[in-house]
């Protein structure tokens, strides 16, 4: 994307030839990578509450918010956002005074990093890891660190125990998630989330949860641990309100208090697209209408690298974002559902659900996913006559292969 | 304007990441909050996985989040806050102990400098910086493909029994791991069996 502003963007405004490397396109697009996702993270955060507020409403028989904004009170967010504002910024005396003001932009600064290796295309990613399943995974690791310096440093006694047992929750259900997340990449051969969402490319049975029995199994199991770790409901005994007041933000108040729950509506985006790549196909719609061969709408990123911009790809690429944003949405609007329709699990509840059923069918059906390729059984896919399969190339090959390419098609210019 | 585009952005970027982790180094060594501690020294543990960042080594960095800043984390939870008493809490370092301490990390000190400082391709200056080539790395390279199966060293072996017994390191490798994971079963349990002795006494 620096090379792209450098050679048609600055060059356009400013005299003179820039270089494709000049560092004025890396900070714009750098720029411009940070506000989208810091949007994606705030407005996503606002969007979700007011879902949230509204879905609690119709499970409940009410209405939820109405006024605010006119019709379906969808201003109601901002409106709160405003109040929360306004508010004291409350500091108990107890309290540990760096970790406590600490706390709440440690939890943001983990959810919103997590989005630097989250593609929401097919290249349209902050930065694409080769690495990127492994370093979501890490990243939404230590979004419970804020929670627990909260708990600590709050100087009271709801919040340590909101805390601890965060701690607990939150390290026991890294182990089937670690597990859940590696079946997908088991089966794709890579760790790069643009590659495996490129290799679910075509009709809906190419997606990997419709590649084996197990996979199936495996995306409900990483939605039920997913749910546990990002701390919501039946699984938020870190924030209980029937026993511990709030848990561990129960001193907090005003913006620091909205900073916890931008992380926490941030890290369902995130485990939700996680869901959405690893699963269901990415940015890929259940029917190909983009595909190169129907349309040749397809996007890929390196034409905007070589300077083959089109608007055609870039149209269906902005549409395969759409899909990624909708299957996301759908999944969080389910972590919706269930938080209201389930009761809170006791804490020995949440223990066993980890430890006596989410390892042991996580690792049984990683066991049969692997069997499944190894043994090389069918999947949906291959009953379809005209089936895309995609195959297992590590990020090194496709490189090479796109510099092969390019080198080709210099070879063949330099001949005309 | 011009300034701005003097600056070698890579090594800036690098004086940020380095000045970031020695400073949170030196705050876990001089805070007395045992909380503290462990919260620089997960920043500066975060400071060093971005200079893996910075190096293009983003698998070494996601590892080194999961492991050394989660792993200081759980060390922070169940290490720190469930053991630790109110005199535990604020540790006082007593004057033999600084001694003690500044004496071993001079000597490290001094080695990793000596060590850096009589490596020829660091003192030396790269003409190239893009062409960072493996044979810079070719300890990693060796140790990495003997992990994998393949010895290099053994094409230097001209007895072909030898060379035939020189096996990768796998094997001796999974054996440690499953020794760790055999002591930390072992730990849990034993953990286990003494909270149910007390529980059964109280």
């Amino acid at each position: 994307m620096a090379e792209f502003i450098n050679n048609t963007i600055l060059s356009l405004l400013l005299p003179g030839e820039l270089p494709a490397d000049h560092w004025a396109g890396y900070m714009i697009a750098a720029l411009v990578h940070c506000i989208l996702l810091l949007h994606v993270v705030a407005v996503g955060a606002l969007f979700f509450i007011w879902l949230e507020r509204k879905v609690s409403g119709r499970i409940q028989d009410r209405l939820g918010p109405t006024r605010v904004g006119g019709k379906f009170g969808w201003l109601q967010t901002l409106a709160d956002g405003i109040k929360l504002l306004t508010k004291e910024d409350l500091l108990p005396g107890n309290a540990d005074r760096l970790l406590f003001k600490v706390a709440p932009y440690v939890s943001f600064a983990a959810s919103f990093a997590a989005y630097l290796a989250l593609p929401f295309a097919n290249g349209w990613v902050g930065q694409n890891l080769n690495a990127a399943v492994f370093f979501v995974v890490a990243i939404m690791g230590l979004e419970v660190f804020g929670v627990i310096l909260a708990g600590y440093a709050s100087g009271s006694k709801w919040s340590l125990f909101g805390g601890m047992r965060e701690a607990a929750q939150v390290v026991s259900y890294e182990v089937p998630l670690g597990l859940c997340v590696l079946v997908p990449v088991v089966a794709c051969g890579t760790m790069n989330l643009t590659t495996i969402g490129n290799m679910q490319a075509g009709w809906f049975t190419n997606w990997l949860v419709f590649h084996d029995p197990f996979m199936f199994i495996v995306f409900w199991i990483y939605f039920t641990c997913a749910t546990a770790s990002v701390n919501r409901a039946p699984f938020d005994l870190a924030e209980a309100e029937s026993e511990l007041v709030a848990g561990f933000h129960t001193e907090y108040s005003g913006l620091r208090w909205s900073f916890f729950f931008m992380a926490e509506y941030g890290s369902m985006f995130t485990v939700s697209g996680l869901a959405a790549i690893l699963f269901f196909g990415g940015w890929h719609g259940p029917i190909p209408l983009f595909g190169p061969e129907a349309t040749n709408l397809a996007y890929s990123n390196e034409e905007v690298v070589a300077g083959t911009f089109r608007v055609g790809g870039y149209l269906a690429n902005l549409a395969g974002c759409t899909n990624f944003i909708f299957k996301t949405v759908i999944f969080v609007t389910v972590m919706i559902w269930v938080r209201w329709t389930l009761p809170r699990l006791r804490i020995d509840q949440v223990m066993t659900t980890c430890l006596k059923y989410c390892v042991p069918l996580a690792a049984i059906c990683f066991l049969g996913t692997v069997g499944w390729q190894l043994f090389g059984l069918p999947s949906p896919n291959d009953l379809l006559r005209t089936a895309h399969r995609g195959t297992v190339r590590e990020a090194w090959v496709l490189q090479l292969e796109a510099s092969e390419r390019a080198a080709a098609t210099a070879a063949q210019g330099g001949g005309q | 304007m011009m300034l701005l585009g003097a600056i070698d952005w890579h090594s800036f970027f690098f004086f940020v990441f380095a000045l970031l982790a020695a400073g949170f180094a030196l705050g876990v060594v001089f805070t007395s909050n045992i909380v503290h501690m462990a919260f620089y020294l997960t920043l500066s543990l975060g400071a060093t996985a971005g200079l893996f960042f910075l190096a293009g080594a983003e698998f070494v960095g996601a590892m080194q989040f999961m492991i050394y800043v989660g792993g200081t984390l759980v060390l922070l939870i169940f290490g720190v806050m469930l053991t630790a008493q109110s005199r535990f809490v604020h540790m006082k370092t007593s004057a033999g102990e600084w001694v003690l301490a500044a004496a071993v990390g001079s000597t490290l000190l001094v080695l990793l400098l000596h060590a850096a400082i009589s490596n020829k391709s660091w003192t030396t200056g790269r003409e190239h910086r893009d062409t960072l080539t493996i044979a810079d790395a070719q300890h990693v390279t060796a140790l990495g493909q003997s992990l994998s199966g393949v010895r290099p060293d053994s094409l230097e072996e001209p007895s072909p029994a030898a060379r035939r017994g020189m096996s990768g390191y796998l094997l001796p490798f999974e054996i440690a791991s499953i020794h760790l994971l055999v002591v930390l079963i072992g730990a849990s349990y034993l953990a286990r069996a003494k909270k149910r002795v007390s529980s059964s006494k109280s």
